[in-house]
C-alpha cells in the first residue's frame, strides 16, 4: 500500500497522477452528460478541437519549458501532421473502410512525416549555439503553409494526380484531395472525442516517461547550463534534437486529428498566428508545468468560444480571465496549496 | 612512480594579444592529488578550461594516459576521463539535487529513447542501478537528506560538495577542482579535505585542484604547481614551496 501510494503521490511523481487523473476525470463527467443531457453543439464541436490543442501545447512545452528552446512555428508541424493524415484518409478510404483503423494509420502517418520534418529542421540549427530556432522556426511555419496552400492532389483510378501553384489536376471521376488555398474539401470526420482524450493519454504518457528518465535530465541540465552540461559529457545538440523531433512528431498527431475533425480544412487555419497562440498557452500554463498548460490551453480556447454572446464584454473577460490563469498556474502558493493536499492522501497511505 | 595520468606540454592559449598561458609543462601521476596555485588572474581557471577543451589551446599536446586530447570536444574529453567543478559554480539549478547527480551517469547507463517511453526492463533495471550509485555519491558528500530539492536552492557550500558529486559520477580518472573550498567555513573545509582524500582512495582518481586556502592546499597536495602570469614559477612538495623566495614574492608582490 504505502507503495502504491508512493507511486503515486511520491514528489516526483505526483503531478502525472494529477494529469492523468485530471483527463480522465473530465472525461468521464463530459460522457456522462452529453449521455444525461442534450449539450450545445456550440460545446460539443469544442471538444476535438480542445483536446488538438492540449496535445500541441503539451508538446510546445516539452520544447520550450523542458529544453529552453523557442518555437515560433508549431502550428507548421501540426499543418503538415494534418495534411498528410487528410491525404492518408482519403487514399486508404476504399482500401480501408473501418474508421478507426483509418484514423490510426492516418494519425500515426501525421506523427511521422511531422517528426521527420523536425529532425530535417533541427538538426543543423541546433548545433548552433543560440535563438537561431526560433528564427528558423518561424520561417518554416510560413513556407509550410504557402506550400500547402499551392499544393493540389488528387486521385482517380490512374492514380496520383499532383501539381503546384496552379491547378493542373484533371481528373476522371476522382476525388481532390488537396486544393490549394481552399485546402482539404469533404475529408470523412472519422475523429471524436474519445480518440482526443486517448491521444492526450498518450501524448502526457510519452511525455512523462521521457522527463523521468536518463534523457528528460540531461534536457533539463542542457537547459540549465550547457557548458556544465557539456562537462559531465551531455551531447548539447543531440539532447536538443531529440526533444524537438518528439515536440514536432506530437504536434503532428494534434493536426491529424484536428483535420480528421472537419469536412473542410484551409491552410490558413495554420498560420503564424495559431503557433502564437499555443505559445500564449504553454506560457500562461507555466514553462515546464504540464498540468499548468492543460488547464490554460482549456480555458483560454474555450472560453473566447463561450463568451462570444456577451460580445463587448468577451475581450474584457478573456483579458481578466488571462491574468488569473497566470496567477494561479505560476503562483507559489497556488504549489504549495497543491502539495499540501497531495501530501495528505501520502501521509493516509503511509498510516 | 607510476604513469602521468595528466601529461601536459608546452601547453599555451593567447585572447587577442594577451598570453593567459604560456609554455605549461606539468603531470599528474595516479593517484596523486596535486595543487595548482597562483596570484589571482595567473592563469589557473584558464588552464582549466584547457584540458576540459571549453577554450582550444593555440599550443601543446594534453596528453590523458598518453592519448593527445587537446583536438577532442568538451563532451569527449569527459568521456575520456577527465571531470570538474567550475569557480563560478554551475548546477542544474531547477533539477533536484539527486537529478544533478544521476545527469552525470548519462554516459554510463544505456538505454534507448525506446526503453525509456516503453519503462522496459533494461529502462528500470538501468534507472534502479542509477539512483543506488547516486544516493551513495550523496551520502559521501551529506546531501542525502536534500536529494529531492533543486538544486538552486541548497546552501552554497553544499552547492560546491554537490558540483564534485556530479563530477565523480561521470566516473573519472582525473578530477579537477575549481577553488572547492571558496566560501566554506573551517569546519567545512576541513570536513571538505577529508571527503577529497576519501574519494581519491574509494574511486582511485587522480585530483588536480585550484585553491587559495593555503592550508588546505599545504595540508592535502603532495606535489603543487605554483603559476604566475600564465608561466610556471614553480613546482615542488608543499615543503618546498612554502620556502621558495620566488613564491613568496609573487603572493606578497614587489
Ligand atoms: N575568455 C577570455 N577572454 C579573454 N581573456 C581571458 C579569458 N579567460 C581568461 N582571460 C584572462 O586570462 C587571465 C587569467 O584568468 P584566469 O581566470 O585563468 O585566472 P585565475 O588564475 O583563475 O584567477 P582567480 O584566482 O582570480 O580565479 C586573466 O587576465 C583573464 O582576464
Ligand atoms: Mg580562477
Amino acid at each position: 500500500m504505502k507503495g502504491i501510494m508512493n507511486t503515486l503521490f511520491g514528489k516526483k511523481n505526483r503531478s502525472r497522477t494529477i494529469s492523468f487523473s485530471l483527463v480522465i476525470l473530465v472525461y468521464i463527467v463530459i460522457e456522462i452528460l452529453m449521455h444525461a443531457i442534450r449539450m450545445p453543439r456550440l460545446f460539443t464541436s469544442l471538444l476535438v478541437p480542445v483536446c488538438c490543442y492540449i496535445i500541441v501545447a503539451l508538446a510546445l512545452n516539452l520544447v520550450v519549458g523542458f529544453s529552453g528552446e523557442l518555437s515560433l512555428g508549431h502550428a507548421g508541424f501540426m499543418a503538415i501532421g494534418a495534411f498528410t493524415a487528410v491525404a492518408v484518409s482519403g487514399l486508404s478510404a476504399s482500401a480501408v473502410p473501418n474508421g478507426m483503423l483509418r484514423l490510426f494509420l492516418s494519425v500515426v502517418a501525421g506523427c511521422i512525416v511531422s517528426g521527420l520534418f523536425g529532425l530535417l529542421i533541427s538538426v543543423p540549427v541546433l548545433k548552433l549555439s543560440g535563438d537561431y530556432l526560433a528564427i528558423v522556426t518561424l520561417a518554416f511555419g510560413q513556407i509550410i503553409k504557402s506550400l500547402i496552400n499551392n499544393m493540389f492532389l488528387g486521385f482517380d483510378k490512374n492514380g496520383l494526380h499532383f501539381s503546384f501553384v496552379t491547378n493542373e489536376v484533371s481528373l476522371e471521376n476522382g476525388k481532390m484531395l488537396l486544393s490549394g488555398p481552399m485546402g482539404a474539401t469533404d475529408t470523412a470526420k472519422i475523429s471524436n472525442f474519445t480518440t482526443g482524450i486517448i491521444l492526450i493519454l498518450i501524448t502526457l504518457f510519452i511525455i512523462y516517461s521521457l522527463i523521468n528518465s536518463k534523457y528528460g535530465r540531461t534536457i533539463m541540465a542542457a537547459r540549465d547550463n550547457r557548458i556544465a552540461a557539456e562537462s559531465i559529457g551531455v551531447d548539447i545538440s543531440r539532447t536538443k534534437t531529440l526533444a524537438f523531433v518528439i515536440s514536432a512528431a506530437l504536434a503532428g498527431m494534434a493536426g491529424a486529428l484536428y483535420a480528421l475533425n472537419y469536412s473542410t480544412l484551409q491552410p490558413s487555419k495554420f498560420d503564424f498566428n495559431t503557433s502564437i497562440l499555443i505559445l500564449v498557452y504553454v506560457v500562461f500554463g507555466g514553462l515546464g508545468n504540464i498540468n499548468g498548460t492543460i488547464i490554460s490551453t482549456t480555458l483560454l480556447y474555450v472560453l473566447p468560444e463561450m463568451l462570444r454572446s456577451l460580445q463587448d464584454y468577451r475581450m474584457l473577460i478573456y483579458a481578466v480571465v488571462l491574468i488569473v490563469v497566470m496567477q494561479l498556474t505560476n503562483s507559489s502558493r497556488i504549489r504549495r496549496f497543491a502539495d499540501r493536499i497531495t501530501d495528505l492522501f501520502r501521509k493516509k497511505g503511509e498510516e | 612512480m607510476a604513469n602521468p595520468v595528466l601529461e601536459v606540454k608546452n601547453l599555451g592559449i593567447d585572447f587577442g594579444g594577451l598570453t593567459a598561458v604560456n609554455n605549461l609543462n606539468m603531470e599528474v601521476y595516479e593517484g596523486e592529488i596535486v595543487g595548482l596555485i597562483g596570484p589571482n588572474g595567473a592563469g589557473k581557471t584558464t588552464v582549466f578550461n584547457l584540458l576540459t577543451k571549453v577554450y582550444d589551446p593555440s599550443r601543446g599536446s594534453i596528453l590523458l594516459d598518453g592519448k593527445d586530447i587537446a583536438r577532442m570536444t568538451t563532451v569527449d574529453v569527459n568521456k575520456a576521463g577527465i571531470a570538474r567543478t567550475f569557480q563560478n559554480i554551475r548546477l542544474f539549478g531547477k533539477i533536484s539535487v539527486i537529478d544533478n547527480v544521476k545527469t552525470g551517469m548519462n554516459n554510463h547507463h544505456a538505454y534507448s529513447v525506446a526503453d525509456a517511453i516503453f519503462h522496459t526492463k533494461k529502462r528500470n533495471e538501468s534507472e534502479k542501478r542509477i539512483t543506488e550509485k547516486a544516493e551513495e555519491l550523496l551520502k559521501i558528500f551529506n546531501l542525502y537528506d536534500s536529494r529531492d530539492i533543486e538544486a538552486d536552492s541548497l546552501p552554497y557550500g553544499a552547492q560546491r560538495r554537490l558540483e564534485i558529486a556530479r563530477a565523480l559520477a561521470t566516473e573519472p580518472k582525473l578530477l579537477l577542482l575549481d577553488e572547492p573550498a571558496a566560501g566554506m567555513n573551517p569546519q567545512e573545509t576541513d570536513e571538505l579535505m577529508n571527503t577529497i582524500r576519501f574519494v581519491r582512495d574509494k574511486f582511485a582518481i587522480s585530483i588536480l585542484l585550484i585553491e587559495h586556502d593555503m592550508s588546505l592546499v599545504m595540508n592535502i597536495c603532495e606535489r603543487i604547481y605554483v603559476l604566475n602570469y600564465g608561466t610556471l614559477l614553480a613546482k615542488g612538495s608543499p615543503d618546498e614551496i612554502k620556502n621558495n623566495e620566488k613564491v613568496i614574492k609573487a603572493y606578497l608582490g614587489d
